[in-house]
């Protein structure tokens, strides 16, 4: 079962795979990793080698054995040229990875449930439940051609290339992009998710250490995509709001719309810039690819659209619109195209089109020591909480 | 590097102009200057020995499978030294690049040679590999005279050959995609790839994608209709089975790979917006459609060579099959569960968690069927008499390299592990891991193990086990850093590294690499060494394995009729039976045999849709337009050409059997 459980160091001194954890100690940041979403995937890792290890460590030595021991030189092994056929054998050998599957696939059910990263956290270490007053941090992500965007909406700052973060709080990121698909992904935090134009992912995690950590794209956005790393801060809560205060007080200028259609202009290997303040709203505006003064932003086209569009006079208004179809984003030419943007016609309440928030789930039932006795009706777990969600 | 506007269109010659040739670029220009030295000499050597003849009217006009499985191998092993060579400029670009050195690649050009490596090896390397084994054997295994539809063989190979030049051609003549192999979009569109290299990427793999549909639909009919009587369907040698699986998974997927990139070039050519960031576009229902083809293709590329390790194993052990009828099951298992997997390529995407552990799930079920199959070549070994013939080494090493795969396989189709792993370079060393381990192994037992039915000479041994312990430990020094690193949580598709700690493993990995191409360079020798030895080497007996399927019935290589009478098929492996019930050869009685004739349709069509791709790319509309109607044109025409089909009368048949005769007394069989 998942790696929360206490067993799970007993588990895995019982792994045959003792290469494994000593080599965590140079260097494998996903198997040794700062934070405990992250802790408990590179743990998934281990456990399900350990399994799959039952039966591919046989099969291995089995082919070794049989290949020595039934070379042709051999005239003392048996030869049984026309056996094809055994039932019972033919049973174990569909059986045996049968079986390893049924486990693999419940730990598999209940870890993706539990290590959803929409599901946001309720505990930030083993045995350490978050309690129900506490919230997240929320940082606004936003890839750019090849740097990264970090907005602070609590603090009303934002930075480049920069994610300071305080230890042992929840994090909870919103994730975007400017131009192209990218993944964003801070290994010593927890697992990745897509950032991708036009749509909103979220990532929820906590760092249980302070350090300095590295993130970067997963996934290849172009050029500059080597060097579109990321330095990663976790603070003590002291110096975390000390460094918010620092930015306030920084040169860093305000980070409004026209700043950040010059930002967002393709460079690379950006050193790391602060902004003292935030326009607000900015990062709505770049998901629903508005940031531009004067465009009409995806939700309003769609609340226009699920009303029936906008007759005839709608087609006169809409011809024009291109946001990246031509050229890039950021690059010299968007100011052309942008001189051709519509206003818009009407506006509606922002509309998220995104997954909500799974509700979070509390492991140690899962363990067995949440668990009512037996026959005292149900216990609450991952798999039986009230859906408060629909499970796309 | 990347421009903000699209280039401007000439009426003439469209984008097409002398800034296309990458003068720039020094690696280029000696690769350039490389290829036509090579290609006049060899030209030059063509012309002198007058071979253009021979070659014209018996091989690039053939119908005969036999020739256009041998011509597809040719062309699989000549795209392999190219995607080859990509792989090793990305581990010496990897290697370098540390502590702020840029390495020898600027991004224009790393970016398209990994985007190439991926594109070279799939379409023009594995697919041809696997097309070229089934071309070839599976008529045979049934005891059919050729292919149901001989033409549209010869203009499936020619498709799949136009595809591939030109995705070569982009090399010389502009520039290749730089997107990864799959062209996600937005950054696949016109806005952020407004040069041409993403055209080279659709044309060619449109242009291929004709032929292997076609040669897909061909083979499902070879196998249902041509079997010789007798042949059940539970009777069908095991690499025919997977042979059918593949190309049912060809016929079914492809077209969506078709639709997909059309709908991509419609994007990029009519400004529609099906993959675009505004207007309604979404990019996330490219990457769910590209992977509904993606998936399955690995399975078709899987299935035939876990049909050769069947036939291999069986062989080599001197045993029936273990659990046949399990084998069959298992491998439609694995045909239907594949088309139930594709969103494991994207967990980190943001579907559900239940949409994600369901797609988690399928996919580690198909280890089910696989673990079967292994389980199954496993007791085929046991109590039997292995010889240790090179394909039967190569048989082992897959069982013991193809586990491991499968296993980091299964970890990444854990979801939460994926989000850790996902992209990294463990996922690269995993993929690899199969597909070298899979693929690659079972492509040289393949050969190993059909050359002498092919040519009628057997492989050096010596040559071929120098070449096996290059591939097989350089595979696991170039892989086995790869793995580590990815959980270093080190990315794919990096040029640039920071971290120099990292360094060791690059160097290690590229020490891989040179094993590798040792192995290669191995190989080339042992196929250079054989036919120079060809004479002792000499199959005579036309069954110089002890085979047990009916392909090893006849001669080596075998008549263009392959089989002068249809044989009649009692058991499963039905020329193992006939050997024990001891057949004897018909010698009399012959019969005049009715062959398709050649053709030069295929070769012009497919040159056809090159000059239409060509041109295509470059926005040469009139030149498009021209070829377009030379297609249909030369489509039509072909169907008025009523010589198409030959007598092979009796009287040639009875001396071509006669030959044989006086060929296996000489032998002592």
């Amino acid at each position: 079962m998942p790696s929360h459980l206490p067993r799970s160091a007993a588990w895995k001194r019982l792994l045959p795979l003792a290469a494994l954890p000593l080599l965590a100690g140079c260097g494998l940041v996903v198997l040794d990793p700062a934070g405990d979403v992250a802790k408990q995937q590179g743990d998934l890792i281990l456990i399900s080698t350990g399994l799959m290890l039952l039966i591919i460590v046989p099969v291995m030595l089995l082919t070794i054995f049989f290949a020595w021991r039934y070379r042709a030189s051999n005239k003392e092994a048996t030869y049984k040229p026309d056996w094809d056929h055994s039932t019972q054998l033919e049973l174990v050998i569909w059986s045996a990875p049968l079986l390893i599957i049924i486990c693999l696939g419940a730990i598999t059910w209940v870890a993706t449930h539990l290590l959803d990263p929409y599901r946001p956290l309720a505990r930030t270490a083993p045995g350490q439940a978050v309690a129900a007053e506490v919230q997240p941090l929320d940082v606004q992500v936003v890839a750019l051609d090849w740097k990264w965007l970090f907005i602070y909406p609590e603090q009303g700052v934002a930075t480049v290339n920069e994610l300071a973060v305080p230890a042992h709080r929840p994090l909870r990121f919103r994730i975007s992009a400017s131009s192209v698909m990218n993944s964003f992904y801070v290994p010593a935090l927890a697992g990745q998710i897509y950032a991708m134009p036009g749509m909103e992912t979220k990532l929820h995690g906590v760092f249980n250490e302070t350090g300095n950590f590295t993130g970067f794209s997963a996934n290849y956005s172009g050029a500059g995509f080597s060097n579109m790393r990321f330095a990663v801060k976790s603070l003590p809560p002291a110096a975390f709001d000390r460094w918010v205060a620092q930015t306030k007080a920084s040169e860093g200028g305000t980070l409004d719309r026209l700043t950040y259609l010059r930002l967002e202009r393709p460079s690379e290997k950006e050193p790391v810039r602060r902004f003292a303040a935030v326009e607000p709203q900015l990062f709505d505006a770049v998901v629903n690819m508005c940031v531009e003064p004067g465009k009409m932003c995806m939700h309003d086209m769609m609340s226009i659209d699920a009303k029936g569009g906008a007759g005839i006079a709608g087609i006169h208004n809409v011809r024009d619109i291109a946001y990246d179809k031509f050229a890039a984003r950021g690059s010299t030419d968007i100011a052309r195209w942008s001189l051709r943007y519509v206003a818009a016609l009407c506006s509606s309440p922002l509309m998220r089109a995104e997954r909500p928030d799974a509700t979070p789930v509390n492991p140690e039932r899962l363990r067995g020591e949440g668990l009512p006795v037996p026959g005292a009706g149900p216990g609450r777990t991952a798999l039986n909480a009230p859906a408060t969600r629909p499970m796309s | 590097m990347t421009p903000s506007s699209p280039p401007a269109t000439d009426p003439i010659f469209g984008r097409l102009s002398l800034d296309a040739i990458p003068l720039h670029e020094p690696i280029l220009i000696f690769t350039f200057l490389g290829v036509a030295v090579g290609g006049l000499v060899l030209l030059g050597l063509i012309t002198r020995y007058r071979l253009w003849g021979y070659l014209w009217t018996e091989w690039f006009t053939t119908v005969d499978h036999k020739r256009i499985g041998i011509m597809y191998m040719i062309l699989g092993l000549i795209m392999f030294l190219r995607g080859f060579a990509d792989a090793v400029m990305m581990r010496l670009q990897q290697a370098m690049a540390f502590g702020g050195s840029e390495g020898y690649l600027p991004a224009h050009h790393y970016d398209q040679i990994f985007t190439a490596h991926g594109v070279i090896m799939i379409f023009f390397v594995a697919m041809p590999f696997i097309t070229g084994l089934m071309n070839y054997i599976v008529p045979l295994q049934i005891g059919a005279r050729d292919v149901s539809f001989p033409f549209l063989n010869n203009f499936s190979f020619w498709m799949t050959t136009a595809g591939a030049v030109l995705c070569m051609v982009s090399l010389f003549i502009g520039e290749f995609a730089q997107t990864g192999w799959l062209a996600y979009p937005p950054l696949s569109g016109l806005a952020y790839s407004p040069n041409v290299g993403v055209d080279y990427y659709i044309w060619s793999l449109q242009i291929a994608g004709v032929g292997t549909t076609l040669s897909g639909i061909n083979l499902i009919v070879t196998i249902l209709k041509l079997r010789a009587p007798g042949m059940r369907m539970m009777k069908m040698p095991i690499f025919t089975w997977t042979s059918l699986c593949t190309n049912i998974l060809i016929v079914a997927t492809f077209p969506v790979l078709t639709a997909t990139l059309a709908l991509l070039s419609l994007d990029r050519y009519v400004g529609t917006n099906f993959f675009t960031n505004d207007f309604g576009g979404s990019p996330m229902m490219y990457v769910n459609l590209i992977w509904i083809w993606g998936h399955p293709e690995v399975y078709i590329l899987i299935l035939p060579l876990f049909g050769v390790y069947s036939e291999v194993t069986a062989t080599f052990s001197g045993k029936k099959l273990f659990g046949y009828t399990s084998m069959v099951y298992a491998t439609v298992c694995i045909t239907i569960l594949s088309y139930l997997v594709w969103l494991h390529h994207f967990f980190t995407m943001g579907s559900g968690a239940s949409v994600n552990s369901f797609f988690g799930i399928t996919t580690m079920v198909i280890s089910i069927p696989t673990g079967a199959k292994l389980f199954n070549w496993l007791f085929t070994m046991y109590r039997g008499r292995i010889r240790f013939e090179l394909p039967m080494m190569w048989t082992v090493a897959f069982m013991l390299t193809f586990v491991i795969g499968g296993m980091t396989g299964v970890l990444l189709a854990v979801p939460p592990a994926d989000f850790v792993l996902h992209n990294s370079l463990f996922l690269i060393a995993h993929f690899h891991n199969v597909i070298i381990g899979g693929v690659v192994f079972g492509v040289f037992a393949a050969i190993n193990y059909w050359w002498p039915k092919a040519l009628g000479f057997k492989l050096d041994v010596f040559w071929g086990k120098v070449s096996f312990w290059c591939w097989v430990v350089g595979f696991w020094v170039a892989f086995m850093p790869l793995y580590i690193l990815g959980l270093m949580g080190v990315t794919r598709r990096m040029r640039v590294f920071d971290d120099p700690s990292l360094q060791i493993w690059f160097v290690v990995a590229g020490v891989g690499a040179a094993l590798i191409a040792m192995g290669i360079v191995a190989m080339l020798i042992q196929f250079g060494v054989s036919i120079w030895r060809r004479h002792d080497l000499r199959d005579e007996s036309g069954d110089p394995w002890d085979g047990r399927t009916l392909e090893w019935a006849t001669s080596s290589p075998p008549p263009d009729y392959n089989f002068a009478f249809t044989p009649l098929i009692h058991d499963l492996d039905a020329w193992h039976d006939m050997k024990r019930r001891g057949h004897q050869r018909p010698v009399a009685g012959f019969r005049a045999i009715h062959m398709p004739g050649n053709t030069g349709a295929g070769i012009i069509l497919a040159a056809i849709s090159l000059v239409m791709g060509f041109a295509l790319v470059w926005h040469i509309w009139w030149l498009a337009g021209l070829s377009f109607a030379g297609l249909i044109g030369g489509a039509i025409t072909h169907s008025f050409n009523y010589k198409r089909d030959f007598d092979i009368p009796a009287a040639t048949v009875a001396e071509v059997e006669e030959a044989r005769t006086r060929q296996l007394a000489a032998a002592g069989a």
